[in-house]
């Protein structure tokens, strides 16, 4: 029976064919914890009665929502997890490698074709890699880690289908915040998202990341991404959607003309052309998390800044999405650009997305971010207003120190880089 | 179960149900105090153990952090009454044991007394006297929330049992 490939990657777990709809169990290929929801999951793990964990290998966990730790109360959920980690030898990240899902795509732990659980909404983002990747809670995954498996309903597919060509001075991250606009912070829900199409053929690895990573933005249970174009730096056997393959619903959308993008306050899906808000003044300018926090929105900002400095009034804070790609940047001497013109570079880890800290707004302060959320009072703060928008527009903003668009003909990179994402 | 309404809009997202800054403790009592804060800093005064979140469409969005059930259950709300749920808030509540009924369009106001059975999956606006069926759940849902929660069900039967 022909299959999408979301259809596809469950069935092969499950050594049968399986239709929308379906309540499977399925098991799982890897399965991952941060700080924000480790610590719920080890307590659940422990309660379950459990001594080992399933597979040892292929439990990650990985510290970055909170990382380094802001106070003694985190500091001491950080020790409970190295504590656990040694003790039943399973993989963890410490401070300062990176984010969850970089982490995880990086070092290999997903893979093409992949089943993999993170107790994280933003594991859909292993979509980049076509592997099925869906975010739970806590206690869900103290269950994979006791059990490697998992009960899941077989999501119906949603095709979304990218026509055209992207303009040099627009990225993959307008493109997904425009889709967000369109389809609306629960258009996708329950539901799993494929994205095709020429324009995102030649996309990166990053970029591939960047899309898949706001799928959950539109409710969606996963976003898996074409792997045709797809290069990484392993051999793999790229699986596709069967060209009959059934649909829920076809979205078809060309974007030679799409503008920069920018969600306005309070919700991802307030997507509107840039230029509906330029010239609000800002006072944060953020680069980082697992939507961009890659070499290649490091470079979008550095070509805007290079020989530049950002306004008087703005802080630019830039969170390295890992330890790997702060180093490339460092030797390619993007740092040294961003660094010189104004930027602060903070600790590789999600940075103050999660409005925990490392730079939480004041009252009524205006932030440009390259996050994918905008909910009111998520960097921490009920009080202030969050815009996102683009690595390059971000960069543009702190620039002039309003909402600003990239200059025309600013590089949009995502074709070019063929680093490690 | 009987108690009184808490009526809010669509889009209740997970940073108005427990902002991320309180999640990152164990002590559930300290995640209660900030429950529902940056949307209804009154809501821990004016309501009563055994009282209902009702909302709108999509109650739930966002992160998948079990803190904001967990924030509901300990503040001692007895359940949640939705038009719909995003998915993993929804699955996440019935692995600690706190009902959630999806309802579909419904015109449940604020402060209404209502009656919930889960047996049954009915909502009684008995301020109103109307009747709401929930969308039924899959089974293991079912059998998860019955015991309690995934912990217990896991310790009860070692295994799914679909």
């Amino acid at each position: 029976m022909s299959q999408t490939l979301t259809e596809k990657i469950i069935s092969r777990h499950l050594g049968k064919s399986v239709q929308p709809g379906e309540l499977v169990i399925v098991p799982v290929d890897a399965v991952m914890a941060s700080d924000a929801t480790a610590p719920y999951a080890i307590k659940a793990f422990q309660e379950m009665g459990t001594r080992r964990l399933w597979h040892p290998e292929k439990v990650i966990l990985v510290i970055d929502h909170a990382a380094p730790a802001p106070n003694p109360r985190i500091g001491n959920l950080h020790a409970l997890m190295r504590k656990f980690a040694k003790e039943m030898g399973c993989r963890l990240y410490d401070v300062g490698a990176g984010i969850c899902h970089q982490v995880m795509v990086e070092n290999e732990h997903v893979r093409p074709g992949d089943i993999v659980i993170g107790a994280d909404s933003h594991s859909c983002t292993y979509g980049a890699v076509a592997a099925f990747g869906t975010g739970m809670g806590s206690t869900d995954v103290a269950a994979l880690m006791s059990t490697g498996k998992t009960w899941i309903k077989v999501p119906p597919t949603i095709k979304v289908e990218i026509t055209g060509n992207l303009s040099t001075d627009t990225s993959a991250k307008d493109l997904i915040l425009f889709l967000v606009g369109q389809l609306g912070t629960n258009g996708a829900n329950y539901q799993a998202i494929e994205y095709t199409g020429e324009a995102i053929k030649g996309f990166s690895l990053a970029s591939r990341m960047t899309l898949a990573s706001m799928s959950v933005e539109m409710g969606a249970k996963s976003g898996i991404v074409d792997p045709a174009g797809l290069t990484l730096p392993y051999p793999f056997e790229p699986m596709k959607a069967d060209p009959d393959a059934h649909y829920h619903k076809v979205y078809r959308f060309d974007v030679s003309e799409l503008s920069s993008q920018i969600s306005l306050p309070h919700s991802p899906d307030q997507a509107v052309s840039l230029e509906e808000a330029a010239g609000t003044s800002i006072d944060v300018a953020f680069i980082g998390t697992c939507t961009n926090g890659r070499l290649e929105d490091l470079q979008a900002a550095a070509q805007i800044l290079e020989g530049h400095h950002i306004a008087p009034h703005v802080r630019m804070i830039i969170a390295p999405a890992s330890r790997e790609v702060f180093n490339q940047a460092l030797q390619q001497g993007t740092v040294e650009i961003l660094s010189q013109a104004g930027a602060t570079f903070i600790t590789p880890g999600c940075g103050p997305c999660v409005g925990t800290h490392l730079g939480v707004p004041g009252d009524r302060e205006v932030v440009i971010s390259t996050a994918n959320r905008n909910f009111k009072g998520r960097m921490g703060n009920p009080n202030s207003s969050i815009y996102l928008a683009s690595p390059a527009a971000v960069a543009a903003s702190a620039l002039r120190g309003v909402i600003s668009a990239p200059p025309d003909g600013s590089p949009s990179l995502q074709n070019e880089t063929q680093e490690q994402p | 179960m009987k108690g009184k309404a808490h009526r809010y809009g669509d889009h209740v997202n997970t940073d108005q149900i427990i902002p991320g800054q309180y999640t990152k403790t164990l002590d559930v009592d300290e995640l209660a105090a900030h429950v529902l804060e940056f949307l209804d800093p009154d809501f821990r005064t004016r309501m009563k153990s055994g009282d209902f979140v009702v909302a709108g469409e999509n109650f739930g969005c966002g992160s998948s952090r079990e803190q904001a059930p967990l924030a509901l259950k300990a503040a001692g709300v007895a359940g949640i009454v939705a038009g719909s749920f995003a998915r993993i808030f929804f699955r996440n509540a019935i692995n600690i044991g706190l009902p959630v009924l999806e309802i579909g369009s419904h015109d449940i106001a604020d402060k209404n007394d209502l009656e919930i059975d889960l047996e049954s999956g009915t909502v009684t606006d008995l301020t109103a006297e109307q009747t709401y069926q929930a969308v039924e759940m899959p089974r293991v849902m079912k059998e998860i929330l019955h015991e309690g929660g995934l912990t217990a069900y896991l310790k009860n039967h070692g295994d799914y049992d679909l």
